[in-house]
């Protein structure tokens, strides 16, 4: 939309129910409701949007980077309503949408394709064979089917017989079919992809590629561009068989064309072709200083491409990171709640940041819990990879859990700061990735106690502020003047911050803070215990919630945030590169007596043992057992699906199920209590 | 810079800007002998006041603190910072009132009071010590907390009691119980208060035995701690002997009991902090009651003085013979040390004029010396200019009397001072006492000594207190005992000087501002530096949303 403001094309944004008052729909000029919040009955309604492009008179609809951006049927839909697809022809769509014929067009064009058996011959000498061929450790996998059944990864000719046989069974188990492919394993795997982009006067040409191998639960989190450890003969060929492989389908506008690199023997083979503008497409457009929104806008409008393939510059090293509202410590998982305090780091010329969310939103979870695209830029990889850790520490969100700590380390990490990548990183450095916080946890628990020191000096300056300002009686103001009035002694405060260990889900802390009123008007604070030694804080203010903050004569800038949930008070402060989250137990309601309404306060705390919670909230996909039935240890009883992703609830142990209530199609909240297993039946 | 629009009077228009004459010069010689030795001797007397405030704040000592935190209870003035507005003043009364006056060490008297905001709205603050006594109440005990209901019910301050008390000291009952200013009295003065619709509320941290029962059951609203909290006229040993009844505290009068069977208390705290939080709640919620100011007569924007508080400590007279200009106290407590004098050639030794303190508009009475018959009659003038206008006066005391003699005499001292006496004791204004220096004689009565009612009373440590001084008490004493003794033998010249000697040490102990505070004479003993501090929180609390209509007797002329 900026770059259609930026050409003078007036836009007109669609929404569901869930997002009526998004950013997007208030950027547009107009906006066209879709329909209610599943993206089945909104944003994925291809008559809806068509109607709804109809009814505004719009010209031309761009399809955005996912739900119908790659979808064939309505490019074609688009282009019988006579409206202009902002996209690649529906041929490309559709040929390059189908995996098999995909690659078998590849193979036609001379574009590199992993070394496999396809065959339909499943004669297993003739097999062993094949993979004596191909080289291993090789890849077994049932030509029907899917989710890891029947796959097995074969390491050498002695064990190829038994697995073939073992991978039958399963399949045949499973899917009914026993045909089996063979392909190349490749042991430490980079995705790389390239940028094309062709006109409609058959000219194509490449914008470099991006290394995509940091991924977590198959989702990209950091992309870069240009791939780190690559030699320039590769980046020409790599860019050279990409070209090939849109020529080879007639491809016009935006597409990435994805490879899988071994990086031991730095062969790439194709994989599958994105028939869209993706989500990492900023990075490209940071390194060669173009817009890729524009150059759609003006091919679709029939124009040539702006550049040639000798005019693309290639400029410097931008990274892209990718801020999710997940539960890092629970697996990943995506969470939901409100951006009680969202403050992106600031844009410029060198960082950019695309959003779709603002401070007081709610992440729903009914789309996707990306919350931000960080996109920044250097001279040099070092200089971009400075860029993001700084930017990243100055990106603020409280109110959920993000991955933003989680990206710092991953940012941070010397195999990636020299660029040693691929698809397996996140799990093979699991351990230093998780739990660096834990293993200077000494450390780690100075600079919780520094951040609540630095926190409860802002706490006490801002508390001042709020009374004086929430006067109504200004001839009372003599009485908020600094510091308070004590006879003959001063004035002190207590305060308790309980700390949340964000990365590691450990148990929390509770740290007893005394703050002493200086006559300067400073703050001497120390641990209630007098264990560490004392702070003495000096705070301006310098914003609602910014304080300049001085210790022995070294100013830093900090930011607070505050939100109540779950009776507690909540705080969050960045100071520095640290980002700390504390909790306060709130005591002004009316907490009832204990003997009239028990277990009020200790709700969703203690549940019976044996209980299983929603990991996160979301929907019933499928109820695998009936309540009252037997299960073993780890067996699946439910499906859950949240943000586009399903999540099998399993037992935690042996025995019986109990109090499973849900059923398909109905919504769970997070931590809400799915059944219990219990060690005889009562039923 | 400071407006003056406000100002109520005409005949202080101050100048701005151009020719400030009303600035007070800074009137202090640094390099003078005097200088250095107040500050020497104020400062030993200083760190002498702060030591034994130290020891108060201890309350009953480390054992009786430790039993206490050990029951999840906070000490009293901690219970009051929880209730207070965050990072607000509290005005302390009384620190070291008990001091000495029993056998027993009785920290603050056992009872902690002050004045502070909560949600913007001033109260005040009774809370027991139960470390001191088990928070009994001595004779003293009773005196303190009568005195904070006093300035509650003067200047319309919601009270807020924080009860966890033993009632009645038993030994000292025949102190405490019977009579009129004894504790009856402060129930009577709840009822009193709350129907002139000042809100009175009660947080029960512990006990609330026998008599104490009343002070939240006469409450508006009360707040039951549950476990702590126990409210019963009398206790299960007292209900076992007399009924034979066997119950626990909890059971007898606890917070069950009282939120939902007997209705005593209204409202249930989980804990000691959670009450605390819904004794903030009652006042937020008080909406009008009591006083709402809508005189507004201070300004936002003030200057402070130009000269430094901490330089007070230099001018306090480290002996009573030693004189000084009670202009370098003003230079340094008002606004910008801007004061308008009245009548500045008349009666010069006694100071009077106009200025502000925080922005708060004050008539300032001041000894330079002796009162004369002139000087006293331009103090009752000034104190009717300010009556009339509504404008709250302070009297800062160094005062050795009234002049003697038969000049003085003949020019009607007595008649003056009289109608001293009679328009201090009958101005309707806000009034606030500090004993700077000397406090004798008459001279604390024509200065608004503590019989004249002032809203605040305070001392500095250099301050003197007693009918005369003690070496005239000694000379008119020796001479009385010489004139009864004169038929029989003669006194020897030491026997006299021991005489004297005896009685002048007598008037020392007597007339010291901690045997003054211990028995709530005064409201405290302050640092010279925090005047101004006190006193404009002593104005902003004693403001009167309504001016009052000033009647006077008959004056005699």
């Amino acid at each position: 939309m900026r770059t259609a403001r930026r050409l003078g094309i007036p836009t007109v944004a669609v929404y569901s129910d869930a997002d009526r008052a998004a950013l997007h729909v208030r950027a547009a000029d107009q906006a066209v409701r879709l329909g209610p919040a599943p993206a089945r009955q909104s944003y994925l309604n291809a008559a809806a949007i068509v109607d709804a492009a109809l009814r505004t008179g719009a010209k031309a609809i761009h399809p955005g980077y996912g739900f119908l951006s790659e979808s064939a049927d309505f490019a074609q839909l688009c282009e019988s309503e006579g409206l202009t697809f902002i996209g690649p022809p529906p041929s490309a769509i559709r040929d390059m949408g189908d995996k098999s014929a995909s690659k078998r067009i590849m193979g036609a064009a001379g574009v590199p394709l992993v070394p496999g058996y396809h065959g339909a011959d499943q004669d297993i000498e003739l097999l062993k064979l094949e993979a004596d061929k191909i080289g291993y450790p090789v890849l077994i996998k049932p030509t029907h089917g899917g989710g890891g059944k029947g796959m097995r990864i074969v390491q050498g000719p002695d064990d190829f017989v038994d697995s073939v046989l073992s991978a039958q069974r399963e399949a045949a188990a499973s899917f009914g079919i026993d045909t089996l492919l063979i392909e190349k394993y490749i042991t430490q795997p980079r995705h790389i992809e390239v940028q094309v982009f062709g006109d409609k006067h058959g000219n194509a040409i490449h914008l470099y590629e991006r290394d995509c191998s940091l991924q977590r639960r198959h989702q990209k989190i950091i992309e870069e561009a240009p791939a780190p450890n690559v030699t320039t003969e590769f980046r020409a060929h790599i860019g050279k068989a990409a070209v090939s492989a849109a020529k080879a389908v007639g491809y016009y506008s935006a597409g990435t064309v994805e490879f899988i690199v071994d990086t031991l023997s730095g062969e790439f083979y194709f994989m599958e072709m994105n028939t869209r503008l993706q989500v990492e497409h900023p990075v490209t457009e940071m390194i060669v200083g173009q817009d890729l929104v524009e150059w759609q806008i003006r091919v679709a409008n029939g124009e040539r491409l702006p550049l040639s393939q000798e005019q693309v510059p290639l400029n410097g090293h931008a990274f892209e990171a990718r801020i999710y509202a997940e539960n890092v410590p629970r697996g990943f998982l995506p969470a939901t709640g409100t951006l009680h305090h969202y403050q992106p780091v600031p844009s410029s010329t060198t960082v950019r940041v695309e959003t779709g969310v603002e401070q007081g939103d709610t992440v729903s979870m009914h789309y996707d819990p990306m919350i931000a695209k960080l996109v920044v830029w250097g001279e040099s990889r070092n200089a971009a990879l400075v860029k993001l850790k700084n930017s990243l520490s100055n990106f603020q969100i409280a109110g959920l859990p993000t991955n933003i700590a989680f990206l710092q380390e991953l940012a941070g990490h010397s195999a990636f700061e020299r660029g040693l990548v691929d698809t397996h990183f996140i799990e093979r450095y699991k351990n230093d990735l998780l739990n660096s916080a834990a293993k200077a946890s000494g450390e780690a628990h100075d600079a919780a106690a520094r951040g609540a020191m630095l926190a409860a000096a802002c706490i006490c300056r801002k508390d001042h502020i709020i009374s004086e300002e929430s006067l109504r009686d200004k001839t009372l103001s003599v009485w908020y003047s600094r510091p308070p009035f004590r006879m003959h002694h001063s004035a002190k405060r207590l305060m308790e911050f309980e700390f949340d260990k964000e990365l590691e889900g450990s148990s929390d802390e509770l740290l007893k803070l005394l703050i002493t009123y200086r006559s300067d008007g400073s703050y001497f604070i120390e641990t209630e215990d007098g264990s560490s030694p004392g702070l003495d804080i000096k705070v301006d203010d310098k914003g609602e919630q910014d304080f300049r903050v001085d210790i022995g004569g070294v100013q830093t800038d900090v930011t607070l945030a505050f939100y109540s949930k779950d009776n507690s008070k909540h705080i969050h402060i960045w100071h520095g590169k640290h980002h700390h989250h504390y909790r306060q137990t709130i005591r002004t309601e009316e907490l009832l007596d204990d003997s009239s309404q028990p277990n009020h306060v200790s709700e969703g705390r203690s549940h019976p043992k044996g209980s299983v919670l929603a990991p996160m909230a979301g929907l019933v996909v499928k109820v695998l057992l009936k309540d009252g039935a037997q299960v073993d240890d780890n067996q699946p009883v439910m499906v859950i699906e949240a943000m586009k992703m399903e999540h099998v609830v399993k037992a935690p142990r042996a025995g019986y199920i109990e109090g499973l209530k849900a059923t398909a199609g109905q919504q769970v909240f997070d931590s809400s209590v799915l059944f219990t297993v219990k060690d005889k039946s009562t039923n | 810079a400071v407006t003056a629009a406000v100002y109520h009077s005409s005949a202080a228009v101050r100048s701005h800007g151009g020719g400030a004459s009303s600035v007070l010069p800074d009137g202090l010689d640094r390099s003078s002998d005097a200088y250095a030795r107040n500050a020497d001797a104020v400062g030993g007397l200083l760190s002498d006041l702060r030591s034994r405030v130290l020891q108060v704040l201890g309350g009953g000592g480390a054992g009786a603190v430790k039993r206490n935190a050990g029951r999840g209870k906070l000490l009293p003035r901690e219970r009051i910072d929880r209730l207070l507005d965050p990072g607000a003043s509290f005005l302390e009364l009384s620190q070291l009132a008990g001091s000495d006056v029993y056998e027993e060490a009785l920290p603050s008297a056992g009872i902690i009071t002050g004045i502070g905001p909560v949600h913007g709205r001033l109260c005040m603050f009774v809370a027991n010590d139960p470390t001191t006594k088990g928070g009994t109440y001595y004779p003293i005990t009773v005196k303190k907390h009568l005195r904070a209901q006093e300035i509650a019910s003067e200047c319309k301050l919601p009270c807020i009691y924080l009860v966890d008390s033993g009632g009645v000291n038993l030994p000292k009952q025949a102190e405490v119980f019977p009579d009129r200013d004894n504790f009856g009295r402060i129930f009577f003065n709840q009822a009193k208060m709350s129907a002139d619709g000042i809100p009175q509320i009660a947080v029960v941290l512990g006990s609330c035995t026998a008599g104490g029962a009343y002070i939240p059951a006469m409450a508006d609203e009360s707040i039951i701690v549950k476990g702590n909290g126990t409210i019963f006229l009398a206790g299960p040993p007292l209900v076992k002997a007399a009924t034979g009844e066997e119950i626990s505290a909890e059971d007898l009068g606890g917070a069950s009991v009282h939120c939902k069977v007997s209705g005593v208390s209204d409202h249930f705290a989980q804990d000691e902090l959670h009450g605390l939080a819904l004794g903030r709640n009652i006042v937020k919620n008080l909406h009008l009651a009591a006083k709402v100011t809508n005189v507004q007569n201070s300004v936002c924007d003030y200057q402070e003085p130009l000269y430094d508080v901490q330089e007070l400590c230099s001018i306090a007279p480290s002996d009573m013979k030693q004189s000084f200009d009670i202009r370098s106290v003003i230079a340094r407590i008002v606004d910008g040390s801007e004061f308008d004098e009245f009548k500045k050639l008349y009666g010069t030794t006694l100071v009077t004029g106009f200025a502000r303190i925080c922005g708060q508009p004050v008539g300032i009475i001041g000894n330079n010396g002796i009162l004369f018959t002139e000087s006293a009659l331009k103090g009752s003038h000034f104190i009717e200019l300010c009556a009339q206008r509504n404008i709250p006066l302070i009297f800062l005391q160094n005062i050795t009397g009234f002049m003697v003699g038969s000049k003085s005499e003949a020019s009607g001292i007595a008649k003056a001072g009289a109608k001293m006496v009679m328009a201090v004791s009958c101005a309707k204004v806000p009034k606030i006492t500090v004993i700077v220096g000397g406090s004798f004689g008459a001279g604390n009565y024509g200065m608004c000594g503590r019989a004249y009612s002032p809203n605040f009373l305070f001392m500095w440590p250099t301050a003197r207190i007693s009918v005369m001084g003690g070496i005239q008490a000694a000379g008119v004493l020796a001479q009385i005992e010489n004139n009864k003794k004169r038929q029989g033998v003669e006194w020897t010249k030491d026997e006299e000087e021991a005489f004297k000697a005896k009685v002048v040490e007598a008037y020392d102990k007597e007339g010291s501002p901690y045997y003054s505070t211990a028995r709530l004479w005064d409201d405290g003993i302050i640092d010279p530096a925090d005047s101004r501090r006190v006193l404009s929180l002593c104005l902003s609390a004693s403001a009167k949303p309504v001016p009052e209509d000033t009647k006077y007797g008959v004056f005699r002329m």
